[in-house]
């Protein structure tokens, strides 16, 4: 991969020559959406943090707005909110394991609530799924890769982070993000998303979001620790029949090196508007200078050729 | 917001044929995405950038082919050729700092030079480019300097330095008209992305297109032969380019065929095709070699917006990202 991309979380040779402070991987966020109720304090503690997002209204307000909305140069975390049938399989298996088929005996009428001795599953045909999305503060960067001011670069915390002193709003960061985290904030011109509170982190803090979470949805912590605690939370989930629960980004070999944000999902990353298998643009950069060397010299021979060959 | 589809809605079937009733070879295609919404952020780059791609193109066309007219003694071409090069040049450097978001700022791109970044690379090409066209040009007003004094030494001095320029300026031509095919495909725009082997190949076409264009329309017939033929090779690179583009790339092809991107581009070819077969037949009239000249050019400008257009669409629309990530990710969980 390209020097400039190459962060603390790279494996191999020359990574012992950058910072080597603990953690070895830099420090990170785990998203589990299994516990998540989706109640926006992330979003919230992270604008009262920043204050930079300069609200005009009320947090309530700005809560029921977002819905479904998106991170952009203002929102930092973003929490997807969506509804959906739950799979008739999916919620027979869950409520009702014995079912088989032929006839039923369907019960005597209970004095209970329905649904109450089936568990929480069985109690409805749909359910809620909530994520709090943020800035992946991938190991292989593209908005890092792409910047041509050095405005965003790579801490000492093995996060991204964009140097407002510097950027001048060129805007190729944007379309560079395979997620569609980072944005140009208007009136202001330049591009802004999480820094995983590069503030506070120097202090040594937890994260605004990371802290504000009162259902520990979102964790904060070492990287290699937090993939450890993410494998076995999904284990944990597959024995208590939630076979959907997926983790995303964990990856180190995935399209982006793996993500210093991931998550557990429960559906289809595109669900949540994840994007399904990102890639860094730049791996294939090496090739992309090929083709761009390739048409030059076939650009300046047409040229010789046009002056050299014919008559007139 | 009142056209957003119920909460809940799974899935989001996209009719077929959408976008002006066009053939597609591509079945449409079924996936999901959250509430259709882009996962992508488009690029924020306005019509600015495009219309860089076109002059930064002609720039280069023109800068080769007023070397060109240096080298082999036609002054018409080599005249026509440094003052469009340095009109286009400075025009694109006003396009490129005012699309910045701080346009203040601009000079922030020297601070580093960056080989990742096809932006750096392109900065410091054009701080390569821009002076060597500005004093190849300004060697062209030296008829107008006095005799004596200190404008005296530039009328000596000037062809001398105007000559090393123009080659200068030529050397570094072939990379500012293809880096900008590198530019749009380092992005995670599906169809520009997709799109890189050809990139670079449509954008060199179209600017020897652009630059022979500059040579028909200002050149007398008696100069203009190698302008015909530099217009023949480009409209054949930049013709294959766009037919590969608009065919290759399965699903990423569609932006490019439908909708605006798909008019420009069948205006930019209809253009190209019409300059040329001007170009070839018009070879003793003045008239119809300026205007295939124009039709060259205004075939650079519509190939130019179109690619550029094609891809804002693809990163607009979920389907461009899900659907290929969604096919990649398939295949490596059955092929192993």
């Amino acid at each position: 991969m390209p020097d400039a991309n190459s962060g603390l979380r790279a494996a191999g040779p020359g990574a012992g020559r950058r910072l080597d402070r603990r953690p070895t991987q830099g420090w990170a966020f785990f998203t589990d959406t299994s516990v998540c109720i989706g109640c926006k304090a992330c979003e919230v503690a992270c604008k009262e943090w920043e204050r930079r997002a300069r609200l005009r209204v009320g947090p309530a307000r700005h809560v029921l707005r977002t819905t479904p909305g998106a991170l952009t140069a203002n929102s930092w975390r973003h929490v997807a909110f969506v509804e959906q049938p739950r799979p008739a399989a999916d919620a027979a298996g869950s409520a009702a394991p014995a079912a088989g088929p032929g006839p039923q005996f369907l019960g005597m009428p209970g004095a209970q609530p329905p649904g109450r001795g089936t568990g929480a599953a069985g109690r409805s045909d749909f359910r809620w799924l909530m994520m709090s999305d943020v800035c992946k503060h991938c190991t292989h960067a593209a908005c890092l890769d792409v910047c041509p001011t050095g405005s965003l670069f790579r801490t000492e915390f093995g996060t991204v982070v964009v140097q407002e002193d510097i950027c001048n709003g060129c805007g190729y960061c944007i379309p560079a993000c395979p997620y569609g985290v980072i944005d140009q904030r208007r009136g202001d011109g330049r591009a802004w998303k999480c820094t995983l509170c590069y503030d506070r982190l120097g202090a040594g803090l937890t994260p605004a979001c990371a802290q504000a979470c009162p259902t520990g949805s979102i964790q904060y912590g070492p990287l290699d620790e937090l993939r450890e605690r993410a494998a076995e939370r999904v284990a944990t989930l597959h024995e208590r029949g939630v076979p959907e629960a997926r983790l995303y980004g964990h990856d180190p070999t995935d399209g982006v090196g793996g993500d210093g944000a991931f998550f557990l999902l429960l559906d289809a990353p595109e669900v949540y508007g994840l994007p399904p298998d990102p890639v860094v643009t730049t791996r294939d950069l090496p090739r992309m200078w090929r083709r761009a060397g390739l048409a030059a010299l076939a650009m300046a021979a047409a040229a010789v050729a046009a002056f050299v060959g014919g008559s007139s | 917001m009142s056209t957003h589809p119920p909460v809940g809605e799974r899935f989001r079937r996209f009719r077929s044929g959408r976008g002006g009733g066009e053939q597609l070879t591509v079945p449409p295609a079924e996936f999901t995405s959250y509430y259709g919404r882009p996962i992508l952020k488009p690029p924020v780059w306005k019509w600015d950038i495009a219309a860089y791609l076109f002059t930064g193109g002609l720039a280069a066309g023109s800068s080769l082919l007023a070397a060109g007219g240096q080298l082999t003694g036609r002054p018409a071409l080599r005249r026509a050729g440094r003052v469009t090069a340095l009109a286009a040049v400075a025009t694109s450097a006003y396009f490129l700092v005012n699309d910045l978001g701080r346009p203040a700022r601009f000079h922030h791109m020297l601070r580093v030079a960056k080989p990742t970044s096809p932006m750096s690379v392109g900065t410091w090409i054009l701080t390569v480019f821009g002076p060597a066209a500005g004093v190849a040009a300004a060697a062209e007003a030296v008829a107008w300097l006095p005799e004596r004094g200190v404008l005296g030494l530039g009328r000596r001095l000037l062809p001398g330095a105007g000559r090393a320029a123009g080659l200068v300026a030529a050397a570094t031509a072939p990379a500012l008209a293809t880096y900008t095919g590198v530019l749009l495909a380092d992005t995670a725009v599906p169809s520009w992305h997709e799109a890189y082997p050809e990139l670079p190949a449509v954008f060199a076409g179209s600017a020897l297109a652009s630059g022979a264009g500059v040579g028909l329309l200002a050149a007398p017939c008696a100069q203009a032969g190698p302008a015909r033929r530099m217009a023949v090779a480009g409209a054949a690179l930049e013709l294959w380019g766009v037919h590969r583009v608009e065919t290759r790339l399965g699903l990423l092809s569609e932006p490019y065929r439908t909708g605006v991107p798909g008019r420009l581009l069948r205006a930019g070819r209809s253009l190209t095709a019409a300059g040329v077969v001007g170009a070839l037949v018009g070879r003793r009239s003045r008239l119809l070699s300026g205007l295939s000249g124009a039709a060259l050019l205004a075939a650079s400008v519509a190939t130019r917006f179109g690619i550029f257009h094609g891809g804002v669409a693809s990163a607009r629309d979920p389907k461009y990202t899900v659907v290929p990530q969604r096919e990649r990710f398939e295949r490596r969980a059955t092929g192993g």
